[in-house]
């Protein structure tokens, strides 16, 4: 199979494109989120130490770090999701087109 | 019923050699009076013990003889075994005991800390999971050398492999060995050849199919013994958090202070550095990586990703409830205490107290036999990784330059397996009673610096060549372990030299940059024959890596 060829298939430049915008988006939005976090607990610690309303003792630290724990997972969730469907379509239309 | 109030009097024995305050990543720092033999713990261990080894067996019978089956369990399981197993291979006992610990003494700093090792899953997916399965075959070695020169870049990713082995292996021995001291009263010495033993068997016998089992079943066990513990724990507040975080405030010496950061981001530089090369050093180690290959295809490498995060999220965020449950539940409660008010066994053991205090002794047993089984299943998976590196990469291709055959390459692999396991089970009662908290920091700095640049670069950038990559790569290394010497954390804590020349425990603000940098650089100016001929085969990889086609 000439695999040289192939890139310069249209459906496989699209793949190759989308999924680089998709994984490139997704890792800047997750290390984003990951270092605004740090940055947040060395500069601004009293921010997440706030009670999320005055009768409780959860703060909104507790709420941000489980909320970044689930950023992590949904992302992970929503490009398996994405790859599943558009990704192997796509890949399955290039196998079509060079058969 | 035994209880460690009775026992401790009676049989305590050996007293701390190592003072000071526990370290989250590191069971390896206190350690109090060692306890008495639990019956039930032991039954439990010996439960998990037997089932392993017949899994062994069964794998062995199977057959271990040719390179695909003992590198990557014939590259046929599911992506879900694969997610599990590598959630087991990653959630160490020294996580398990040493966040719940963290939580119980720092409370909101035990998020902090086991966020940052939870962000390095989803950019293994979104930035090389799928390329790495659809260009590598048993090492991430495969990957680079695709297109880049075999001999230089193997050479060096094997090394890499190597090193990142020895110093994880040596963390995980020290802090097993102390810990089974701990729960079955063993002496260290036995119980670093006991774990050392028993990774030696299944690796060697086994191949990647014993050490995958191994690891689900670890996986699921330390996944229930978290939830039984959480469930019960919530149970005691009518399943209300609000209640279970009063409760653990109005108890701690720190009070509301628990609910928020403290000090464990003491600097930003420092805290950044870290950040780096936990965010990109997951996708640098090598028995994480090793595991992609035992998949068929990008689709269930993908679902791998997936169902390790969920797992290891869910583990974690479990963590946070143990800590505090530990605050609440605990801490309150004399029958934990030693003789000067101190937590009996050390800060390490708050888990195990805590399921003792929940579900007796039958939970404790339990528990201490999941730590035992979690021990077990991340030094397999890197004495595994270690023995790959070295026959597959070291001593097939770069030795042998191909000329070995695949019988010949998996017997060294085996005796790759053996002789890691010699030489890391030698060093850990060499380092029984040093400081090296420092360890898992920087081989995490070692997997950013050294591999990731040289993975990513090689798998999207063109322009990359083998000078670029080998130069990246080494810089990586060097400049990594160098630091690290130099740090605070080695030159003062470990080897007692005074005020540390570089001041950061983690390197890998300065390293990570720098191995990217030097790859650039280096590949930029190489005008080579070589250099032109690797980037004409780019597009090739490329196809192959997106695709899957004519991948094996």
């Amino acid at each position: 199979m000439d695999l040289q060829a192939i890139q310069k298939n249209p459906t496989f430049r699209q793949l190759a494109s989308e999924r680089a915008r998709l994984g490139v988006g997704m890792s800047i939005a997750m290390a984003a989120a990951y270092f605004a976090y740090i940055m947040t607990i060395a500069f601004w610690p009293s921010l997440l130490g706030h009670p999320l309303s005055s009768g409780t003792v959860i703060t909104w630290g507790v709420l941000i770090g489980i909320g970044l724990i689930a950023f992590g997972l949904l992302l992970t969730a929503l490009y398996v999701r994405r790859a599943n469907s558009r990704f192997d379509q796509l890949n399955q239309l290039l196998l079509e087109d060079i058969r | 019923m035994i209880r460690y109030s009775a026992c401790a009097t009676l049989f305590a024995t050996a007293i701390a050699l190592v003072p000071g305050p526990a370290a989250a990543d590191a069971l390896t720092s206190a350690v109090g009076a060692r306890q008495s033999l639990n019956a039930t713990a032991i039954m439990m261990f010996l439960g998990f013990v037997a089932v392993s080894l017949a899994i062994t067996w069964w794998a062995a019978r199977k057959g271990t003889n040719t390179a695909k089956d003992f590198y990557a369990a014939g590259a046929g399981l599911k992506g879900v075994e694969n997610g599990l197993a590598i959630a087991g291979d990653y959630t160490s006992a020294a996580t398990f005991l040493g966040v719940t610990a963290l939580v119980y003494t720092s409370g909101y700093d035990g998020m902090i800390y086991a966020i940052g090792f939870l962000i390095g899953f989803p950019m293994i997916l979104f930035l090389i999971a799928e390329p790495l399965r659809n260009l590598g075959r048993y090492t991430f070695a495969d990957v680079a050398a695709y297109r880049l020169s075999e001999v230089p870049v193997r050479a060096v990713a094997g090394v890499n492999t190597l090193v990142i082995v020895v110093f994880y292996l040596i963390a995980q021995l020290v802090g097993a060995g102390k810990l089974i001291q701990l729960l079955f009263g063993l002496p260290y010495i036995y119980a670093v050849g006991i774990v050392g033993g028993l990774m030696m068997v299944y690796v060697t016998f086994g191949g990647m199919l014993a050490t995958t089992w191994v690891q689900i079943i670890k996986a699921v066990l330390l996944m229930s013994g978290s939830v039984l513990m959480s469930v019960l724990i919530l149970g005691h507040f009518g399943f209300s958090l609000e209640a279970l975080f009063r409760e653990a405030v109005a108890l701690h010496p720190k009070a509301g202070a628990i609910m928020a950061p403290g000090g464990l981001v003491k600097d930003p530089v420092s805290a950044i550095s870290l950040g780096v090369a936990l965010i990109f050093g997951t996708a640098g180690l090598p028995h994480i990586l090793m595991r992609f290959f035992t998949v068929s295809d990008a689709r269930q490498a993908r679902t791998s990703v997936l169902v390790a995060t969920g797992f290891i999220s869910i583990f974690y965020s479990l963590l946070f409830v143990l800590g505090f449950g530990a605050i609440a539940i605990v801490s309150a409660n004399p029958q934990f205490r030693d003789a000067s008010g101190g937590l009996l066994g050390g800060i390490n053991m708050v888990a195990l107290h805590l399921a003792d205090a929940v579900g007796g002794s039958l939970l404790l047993g339990f528990i201490s036999a999941v730590a035992f089984a979690t021990i077990l299943a991340v030094v397999s998976g890197l004495t595994l990784a270690g023995a790959s590196a070295a026959s597959h990469d070291l001593y097939a291709r770069v030795m042998r330059r191909g000329r070995a055959g695949e019988r010949e390459e998996v017997l060294v692999s085996k005796a790759a397996a053996v002789s890691i396991s010699v030489l890391s089970m030698g060093l850990g009662v060499l380092f029984e009673n040093q400081n090296i908290a420092f360890m898992v920091g920087l081989v995490f700095a070692i997997a950013a610096s050294a591999n990731f640049p040289i993975i990513l670069l090689s798998i999207v950038w063109r322009d990359l060549t083998t000078r670029g990559a080998v130069s990246g790569s080494v810089a990586g290394l060097l400049t990594s372990v160098g630091l690290v010497a130099l740090s605070p954390g080695v030159w003062s804590a470990t080897l007692k030299l005074g005020v540390a020349p570089f001041p950061y425990d983690n390197p890998a603000l300065i390293s990570v940059p720098l191995a990217f940098a030097l790859s650039w650089a280096v590949s930029v100016l190489d005008r080579s024959a070589s250099a032109a001929s690797v980037r004409a085969s780019f597009g090739a990889q490329h196809v192959r890596a997106q695709t899957g086609l004519a991948a094996e």
